[in-house]
C-alpha cells in the first residue's frame, strides 16, 4: 500500500500492540502460525475485534466481534471513520502534516452516519462506534486482513478503505500500529517482489518506466515490453483466442478458479498448456507437457519472503526423487534449448543478479541472509538494518522528501450479485484449519478435524427449509449447481451460507461462485454468491461425508 | 474462548439456575451474545472469570449432590473453561463428587484422623450408617476438641456442624476471661467477651484501634514495627512477617493481594476456626492492616469448606464493616480503600499451601507452584501477594498499637510473642490454649488438665507434618527454638496427646493414608513416596521390620529430597518418628519386602 505491496509491520508487532482489528480473516483456521504471534499480544493485553460475516474460530478470540453483511465492509469503514471524525478523535496533526485529500474524504463519509452504517451492514451501532473509539483511541493499533477483504469485485476500494483509517488516525509508520494483508503461503510475498505482477519487475518497479526498464534490459540482455501484461483472470478470458499457449507453474487453477467450469473449458482450448509441479494436479493431468519440480521447502536452494517481507533462505536437504528438478534447472534448461545461453546458474548467482536490479533488495547478500536469519526490505545497501515497518517517512519532518499519503474516496457497491428470490441465500467460502486451498498438498493426509466440504447454514434457516444436519442437499447458483451435505451451525448469521473448497475432488464448489472480478486487482468474487438450497426428493437424511474415513 | 468443544450433556434448569446465580450476581458470562451480530467474549474476559469456577462447582455440587456431566458442561461454557480442565479442577477436592451419588440426601462427613480415630469414629460410622445414613470417611475436619468430629454436607440447603447448634463456640476456649493466664490474654482476650456478630461490641472492646494506630503511623511505620517485633508466622513455616510484608510494599505492581490462609487442614489444629468464630472482625482489621502496610487494595480470606460456622460469621462481619465504613472505599474517612471477599475451599489439604491455594483461588487444581519466584512478587493472580495465616495477623494489633519493642519483650528472644496451641486426644480440657513461648510443655498439658484414660505414652505434635514426642519431652520449651532443639516442630500448634491404651499401628498407618489421599499428584516422589509408605505400613500391619523401616527411610529421603512442596517433605516425618521413639514394636525380622 502506498506504493509497494507488502504488509507495513513485523509479525513481533502484533505481541506488542494494544488493539488487533481482524477484518475478514479467519487467521485461526487460515494463519494458524500468524495466529500464535496474535495470541502472545492477546495475553499480553490487547483488546480484539473481528470483523467478519461468520462468527469464525478466530473471531471467538475477540473481545467483540461485528458480524457484517457480506460486502458491506466500506460502508463499515466509512461509518467508523465519520464516527471518528464527528468525535474529534482523528490524529489532525499526523494529517495535516503526512496526509493529503482529508476534505473530500471527510466529506465523502459524511452520509455514513450510525443509523445508516448500522442499517447497510446488519452491525449494530453500538458496535460500530465500540470498534471506532477503540480504534482512534488506542495507543497502538494494527487492522489485519485476508481474502475477506480481497475476494470481492470491489477488492483494491476494500482495502483503501481501511489504509484510510490509518491515515485517519496515525495508526502508520509506527511500532505496534499498521496495515497487514496476511498471505495464505509461505512465499505469496516473494512472488510479488520477484515481479509476478502484470504491471511490475523485480522490487515493484514499473514496467512502463524506461529507466527502469533501461536497467533490466541491459542485464537481461533482451527487450521487455513496455506494456503491463495481463493479470490472470483476463488471461482466462484470454486462452483459446489471443492467448494459445500457458506455462503454469505451481498452480493448479482448473481447481481453484472460480466458476471453474468456465475455466477448465479455458484451458482445453489451448494449442500448449506445460504444466510445473510436484503433483500431478487435476490442471497438470489436462497439461500436453508436465515438468515435475521439486519442493521448495526441502529439494531447493533459495529464499523465500514471508508476509512481513522477510527474506529468507531455504536450503536443500535432501535431492529430488527420480526425474524431479529443481524449477531454476528446469527454466534454464528450456531457455537454453530454445537457443539463448543461460548456462546453469545457481540460485546465489540469481539472487546476485536480483539485488543489483533491485534497490530494495541491494543490501541483502547471500552471507547476510545466513547470517542475520534473513531480512527484511527495504534494505537498499549492505550497511542497511533492513525495515520492521513501512512508512515511517511519514512521521519525518520533510516526509523523507515524498508526496503525502493521499486518503482516497471509496463508495459502498455491495456484492455484483443480487440476492433475488430465486437465489436468496448468501454463499461465502472460506478455509479450515486441516486442510489447503484445494486440498492438493493436504488431502491425501487423514485428520481427525475434518469434516469435509459442507454447505454451512443456521438453525432457523435450516428449519425454515426444512433440512437436517448431515442431510444431502442440492446446492445452486446462476452457475451450476451441486449436492453437499449440509451441517447446521450457530456461527452463522441468517441468510448466509458458507463452505470451504478443500475437497474438489468431492465437491465442485466453485462451480458456484462468482467469477466477477476487481478491475484493479483481477481477482474474484469468491466471497459472494447467491445460491438456493433445496432438498433432494426422496432422498433419506445421510450423513455427511468424511473424506479422511 | 475459540477452541472449546463440550460433550453432548445438558444441565437440568436448576443446575442452570445454580450456576447462574453465582455468574450473574459477579461479572456475568465470559460470553455475551448482545445481538446477533454482535458478541462480547475473548481472553480477558475469560481470564479475568476464571477465578469464579470453584464458587460455581460449589453450587453445582450443592444443587445435585455431584458434579454432573451437563452441570459441569454448563459451567465450562459459561467460564469458558476447558470441560477437561473443568473436570480436572471438579475432582480434585474431597467435597465434590463426580459420580451420581443415587440419592437426595445429604451426606455425613465423619473424621477418621488420629483424635477422632482414637476415639472410635469406626462406631460413630456403623451406628449412622445402621440409621441409614449417607457417610463419607473424611480426612481431619477441624474438630479435634469435640471427637468424633461430623460435619453434614447439605443437598440443596446450607452444610452444617451439628455440633455447633449444641455446644458455644466459645467452649474450645478453656481460657475464656483469662483463665489461667498470669500476662492476660492477647490473641483470645475477646474470646467468649465480645460478641461476634456485632461491630459495636467489638469496637466496644477495643476494635479498630489498631487500624487508627495503623493509620498514624504510616504503611512504612507498620511494616518497622512489625519488623521489630520479631512476628513470625503462625501457620508452620514461622517466616518472619515483617520481611515479608516489606517484600510486597516494595514489589513493583499496582494490584496487589493479601490473603488469609484460614484453610487450616492440619490433623490436629483448629485454632483459626476457634479464633474466627470468636473474634471474626480481629481477623478483618488485621488484614486491612496488612493490605494498608502492603499497599494491596484488595483481599481474600480463603476459609476450609468445612466451616461453616466460620464462615457464616465472617461473612456477617465483612458485611457489617462494609456498613460501618471499615471496608470498601475510603476506609474510616481515610483514603485507603481495600475490601474482602471471602472463598470456601472444598476439603483439599494441600491447599493450605500458599501457592496451591493461589492456584485453588484462581479456579485451578490446587496444585503448588515452583518457588521463586515467591508470592511477594508473584502470589495470587501473578502479583504481589501477603498471604498470612490468621493467628499471625491478630497478632500484629497489639504490635500496632503498643508497638513492635513491647511486643518483642513477650515470649523468648527468638519466639517472640504468644502461641495458640490445640489440645485434643486424651486429654482432660481439650481445646485453644494461648501462652508465652517459652512455657513447658507439660505446663501446657498440665493447663489443659493432664492426660486421662491411663498413662501418656505419646504427644503428636505440629499435625501430620509433626512428630511423635514421648513423655520424656515434657520438659521441652514451647518455642520455635525449643522445639528444634529437640528435634521436633511446633508447626500449627497441634499438642495431641495419646495415653498407653492407643495401638499406634493404625494411627500411623492411617496417617500415611491421609498423605497418600492429600498428596496433590503433581511431583512424582511425593504421588509415589506417599503410597509406597502406605503399602509398606499396611503390609505390615503398622508394625514394620527393620528392613522395611530402612525402606521408609529411603522414601522419606527421596520425598525430602525431590518434592516441590512441604507435604512431601514432611509426609514421612510422623510415620518416622512413632517408630523412631518405639511407639511401634517391629515385626517379625525377614527378608526386606519390598
Amino acid at each position: 500500500m502506498f506504493g509497494a505491496g507488502g504488509g507495513t509491520s513485523s509479525y513481533t508487532e502484533i505481541e506488542e500492540t494494544d488493539l488487533i482489528v481482524l477484518w475478514g480473516s479467519n487467521a485461526r483456521e487460515a494463519h494458524p502460525i500468524f495466529f500464535h504471534h496474535l495470541i502472545k499480544g492477546l495475553d499480553n493485553g490487547a483488546k480484539m475485534y473481528s470483523v467478519d460475516p461468520r462468527r469464525t474460530s478466530s473471531a471467538k478470540f475477540a473481545d467483540v466481534w461485528l458480524g457484517l453483511n457480506v460486502g458491506t465492509d466500506i460502508a463499515l469503514s466509512n461509518g467508523i471513520a465519520r464516527h471518528i471524525i464527528t468525535n474529534g478523535w482523528h490524529n489532525a496533526d499526523f494529517i495535516a502534516h503526512a496526509t493529503s485529500g482529508f476534505d473530500a474524504y471527510a466529506e465523502s463519509v459524511e452520509s455514513w452516519t450510525l443509523e445508516r452504517t448500522s442499517e447497510v451492514t446488519g452491525v449494530p451501532a453500538v458496535a460500530i462506534a465500540e470498534l471506532a473509539e477503540a480504534y482512534a483511541t488506542a495507543g497502538t493499533a494494527q487492522i489485519l486482513w485476508t481474502l475477506g477483504i480481497t475476494e470481492h469485485h470491489n477488492a483494491v476500494d476494500n482495502v483503501l478503505s481501511l489504509c484510510n483509517l490509518a491515515l485517519l488516525t496515525g495508526h502508520i509508520g509506527r511500532w505496534g500500529s499498521g496495515l497487514v494483508p496476511l498471505r495464505g503461503q509461505n512465499n505469496v510475498q516473494g512472488g510479488g517482489d520477484m515481479g509476478a505482477l502484470p504491471d511490475k519487475l523485480p522490487g515493484f518497479q514499473n514496467v512502463a518506466d524506461d529507466e527502469v526498464r533501461g536497467k533490466f534490459e541491459a542485464v537481461y540482455g533482451t527487450d521487455i515490453p513496455a506494456e503491463p501484461g495481463i493479470h490472470l483472470t483476463l488471461m482466462f478470458e484470454a486462452m483459446g483466442e489471443d492467448i494459445r499457449a500457458v506455462y503454469c507453474i505451481g498452480e493448479n487453477p482448473a481447481d481453484s478458479e472460480a466458476d471453474v467450469a468456465h475455466a477448465r473449458h479455458r484451458l482445453s482450448q489451448l494449442d500448449l498448456l506445460i504444466v510445473q509441479d510436484i503433483f500431478m494436479t487435476r490442471t497438470a493431468e489436462m497439461a500436453d507437457v508436465v515438468f515435475p519440480a521439486s519442493i521448495g521447502w526441502a529439494e531447493a536452494e533459495g529464499t523465500v519472503t514471508s508476509s512481513e517481507r522477510r527474506v529468507q533462505r531455504v536450503r536443500a536437504a535432501v535431492p529430488p526423487p527420480g526425474e524431479a528438478k529443481d524449477d531454476i534447472e528446469i527454466i534454464a534448461s528450456l531457455a537454453n534449448r530454445m537457443g539463448a545461453n543461460w548456462g546453469s546458474p545457481t540460485a546465489e548467482e540469481l539472487w546476485d543478479e536480483l539485488r543489483s536490479l533491485s534497490p530494495m533488495h541491494g543490501g541483502m547478500t547471500w552471507e547476510r541472509l545466513e547470517a542475520e536469519g534473513g531480512l527484511q526490505w527495504p534494505c537498499p545497501d549492505v550497511d542497511h538494518p533492513g525495515s520492521p515497518f513501512l512508512h515511517g517517512w511519514l512521521w519525518e519532518d520533510d516526509l523523507g522528501g515524498r508526496d503525502p499519503a493521499p486518503f482516497s474516496v471509496v463508495v459502498h457497491e455491495g456484492p455484483k450479485e443480487q440476492l433475488t428470490d430465486e437465489f436468496p441465500i448468501r454463499l461465502t467460502t472460506g478455509r479450515a484449519l486441516d486442510s489447503y486451498n484445494t486440498g492438493v498438498q493436504s488431502g491425501g493426509l487423514s485428520s481427525p478435524i475434518r469434516y469435509g466440504d459442507t454447505i454451512d447454514l443456521n438453525p432457523a434457516d435450516a428449519q425454515r427449509l426444512g433440512v437436517v444436519d448431515g442431510e444431502l442437499v442440492r446446492v445452486s447458483s446462476p452457475r451450476g449447481s451441486v449436492e453437499m451435505s449440509l451441517r447446521v451451525v450457530s456461527d452463522l448469521p441468517e441468510g448466509l451460507a458458507f463452505t470451504t473448497f478443500h475437497f474438489p475432488d468431492l465437491v465442485d464448489i466453485n462451480l458456484l461462485t462468482n467469477d466477477a472480478w476487481d478491475p484493479k486487482s483481477g481477482t474474484s468474487e469468491f466471497k459472494a454468491a447467491s445460491i438456493r438450497i433445496d432438498k433432494i426428493a426422496g432422498t433419506p437424511a445421510a450423513l455427511a461425508t468424511n473424506p479422511s474415513e | 474462548m475459540a477452541d472449546l468443544h463440550f460433550g453432548p450433556d445438558k444441565p437440568t434448569v436448576d443446575e442452570q439456575k445454580a450456576v447462574d446465580r453465582v455468574v450473574d450476581a459477579t461479572m456475568g458470562p465470559a460470553v455475551v451474545v448482545e445481538d446477533e451480530r454482535m458478541v462480547r467474549g475473548g481472553r480477558t474476559r475469560r481470564n479475568e472469570r476464571r477465578h469464579l469456577l470453584l464458587p460455581v462447582l460449589h453450587a453445582l455440587q450443592k444443587e445435585a449432590g455431584w458434579i454432573s456431566p451437563g452441570g459441569l458442561n454448563y459451567a465450562s461454557e459459561q467460564l469458558q473453561v476447558p470441560p477437561a480442565e473443568a473436570y480436572g479442577v471438579a475432582t480434585f477436592y474431597e467435597m465434590f463428587r463426580v459420580d451420581d451419588p443415587g440419592h437426595t440426601d445429604d451426606v455425613v462427613h465423619v473424621c477418621v484422623d488420629a483424635a477422632c480415630q482414637i476415639a472410635d469414629a469406626d462406631s460413630v460410622i456403623a451406628a449412622l450408617e445402621a440409621q441409614g445414613r449417607h457417610v463419607h470417611r473424611s480426612p481431619c475436619l477441624g474438630q479435634c476438641e469435640r471427637p468424633v468430629a461430623q460435619f453434614i454436607q447439605g443437598r440443596a440447603k446450607p452444610d452444617r456442624v451439628d455440633a455447633d447448634d449444641h455446644v458455644a463456640s466459645v467452649a474450645a476456649v478453656p481460657q475464656a476471661g483469662g483463665a489461667g493466664t498470669a500476662s492476660g490474654l492477647l490473641l483470645l482476650r475477646r474470646a467468649g467477651v465480645v460478641d461476634p456478630s456485632s461491630l459495636e461490641s467489638y469496637i466496644s472492646f477495643g476494635g479498630y484501634k489498631a487500624l487508627a494506630a495503623a493509620f498514624r503511623r504510616g504503611p512504612t511505620g507498620v511494616v518497622e514495627e512489625v519488623m521489630t517485633s520479631g512476628l513470625m508466622g503462625r501457620g508452620g513455616a514461622a517466616f518472619p512477617t515483617g520481611v515479608k510484608w516489606r517484600a510486597v510494599a516494595e514489589a513493583a505492581g499496582d494490584a496487589k493481594h493479601v490473603v488469609v490462609n484460614a484453610d487450616e487442614s492440619e490433623p490436629g489444629t483448629f485454632k483459626d476456626r476457634v479464633l474466627i468464630e470468636n473474634d471474626p472482625f480481629a481477623v478483618i482489621e488485621a488484614a486491612t492492616i496488612a493490605g494498608f502496610a502492603t499497599g494491596a487494595t484488595k483481599g481474600w480470606i480463603y476459609i476450609r469448606g468445612e466451616y461453616p460456622l466460620a464462615t457464616r460469621r465472617l461473612e456477617n462481619a465483612i458485611e457489617a464493616a462494609r456498613a460501618g465504613g471499615y471496608l470498601g472505599d475510603k476506609i474510616a474517612r481515610s483514603s485507603f480503600s481495600f475490601d474482602l471477599e471471602v472463598r470456601r475451599g472444598a476439603g483439599a489439604y494441600i491447599c493450605g499451601e500458599e501457592t496451591a491455594l493461589f492456584n485453588s483461588l484462581e479456579g485451578y487444581r490446587g496444585e503448588p507452584r515452583q518457588k521463586p519466584p515467591f508470592p511477594t512478587t508473584n502470589g495470587l493472580f501473578d502479583s504481589p501477594t501477603a498471604i498470612n495465616n490468621p493467628e499471625t495477623l491478630v497478632n500484629v494489633l497489639d504490635i500496632v498499637v503498643d508497638g513492635g519493642d513491647a511486643y518483642a519483650r513477650i515470649g523468648t528472644e527468638q519466639s517472640s510473642g504468644t502461641k495458640l496451641f490445640c489440645l485434643s486426644g486424651h486429654v482432660a480440657k481439650p481445646g485453644v490454649y494461648e501462652i508465652e513461648f517459652g512455657s513447658t510443655l507439660g505446663r501446657l498439658i498440665e493447663l489443659a488438665g493432664g492426660v486421662t484414660g491411663g498413662d501418656l505414652a505419646a504427644i503428636m505434635l505440629g499435625g501430620a507434618a509433626g512428630s511423635f514426642v514421648g513423655p520424656d519431652a515434657l520438659d521441652m520449651p514451647l518455642s520455635f527454638e525449643g522445639a528444634r532443639a529437640a528435634g521436633a516442630s511446633l508447626g500449627s500448634g497441634v499438642v495431641m496427646l495419646f495415653n498407653d491404651t492407643v495401638d499406634f499401628g493404625p494411627v500411623i498407618t492411617r496417617l500415611a493414608e491421609f498423605f497418600r489421599n492429600e498428596s496433590c499428584g503433581q511431583c512424582v516422589p511425593c504421588r509415589v513416596g506417599t503410597v509406597r509408605q502406605h503399602e509398606v505400613l499396611v503390609r505390615s500391619g503398622g508394625r514394620p521390620t527393620k528392613g522395611q523401616s530402612e525402606l521408609l527411610a529411603e522414601i522419606d529421603l527421596a520425598m525430602k529430597d525431590a518434592s516441590i512442596c512441604g507435604l512431601g517433605h514432611t509426609a514421612a516425618t510422623a510415620v518416622r518418628s512413632a517408630i523412631g521413639i518405639g511407639l511401634v514394636t517391629g515385626g517379625p525380622e525377614g527378608e526386606v519386602d519390598r
